[in-house]
């Protein structure tokens, strides 16, 4: 369990490198998910984003990274919808341990 | 210019990538207008040719790299980027290595581009 003070204002991990399983694990629960295979198949996504491009993804790109990696059936604002309800982008970039993404209301 | 019925929206980016926010700060403008399915193209003049650099090793100032950040352009569905091909020699920037497929313009072309697109944002 990491203190609030790891943190930011918005639920955002101040330092990258906290970040672990349980650290997501720890999140999901204050934001009320329980992380599924599915969600843990996307946040390894929005890492491997994180580290090719040195940014999170905004909606756009992310649904499309998803269609490249994962397939067209998963590459939908819909589905992701679903595992990470209202904002995907923020809310899996939060749980992934990034930072807010940079174009997202 | 063809029937697009949205405004059409060129970014010119002149600043050297790590000299000063300016850089990142249009690189972002350029990033959310697309997020939001704006038309968009991205022009590379003068010092802003720098950012098509390869292989930018910006962390060991700590700060985010701006030509891993380019490489994502066409996940935002930004296909229309042009670059100054007078900079781009005078840099001795090897196009064929950039982080993002560039159409190198001329002079009138550069001209041509402004003239075409409905707004020009400068940074």
């Amino acid at each position: 369990m990491l203190c609030t003070n790891a943190f930011d204002q918005e639920g955002f991990l101040r330092k990258l490198s906290d970040w672990e399983p349980q650290v997501a694990e720890q999140i999901a629960r204050a934001e009320g998910l329980e992380l599924t295979c599915a969600h843990w198949e996307i946040l390894h996504l929005l890492r491997d984003y994180y580290r090719e491009y040195d940014a999170s993804p905004a909606m756009r790109p992310l649904v499309k990274y998803c269609a490249l990696q994962l397939g067209a059936d998963k590459g939908r604002s819909i589905y992701l919808m679903s595992l990470f309800p209202g904002s995907p982008a923020k809310l899996g970039s939060k749980i992934a341990g990034l930072p807010k993404p940079d174009n997202c209301l | 210019m063809g029937a697009v019925d949205k405004k059409s929206v060129l970014v010119v980016v002149r600043r050297s990538p790590y000299g000063s926010s300016l850089a990142r700060a249009s690189l972002d403008v350029a990033l959310a207008a697309a997020a939001f399915e704006q038309p968009l193209r991205l022009l590379f003049m003068g010092d802003g040719v720098l950012q098509l650099l390869a292989k930018q090793e910006s962390e060991a100032i700590g700060v985010k790299n701006i030509g891993r950040l380019l490489t994502s352009l066409p996940l935002y569905d930004i296909e229309r980027v042009y670059v100054d091909a007078a900079a781009a020699t005078r840099y001795g920037i090897d196009l064929s290595n950039a982080p993002v497929t560039t159409q190198a313009l001329d002079g009138p072309g550069i001209h041509q581009l402004m003239t075409d697109c409905d707004h020009v944002l400068g940074f």
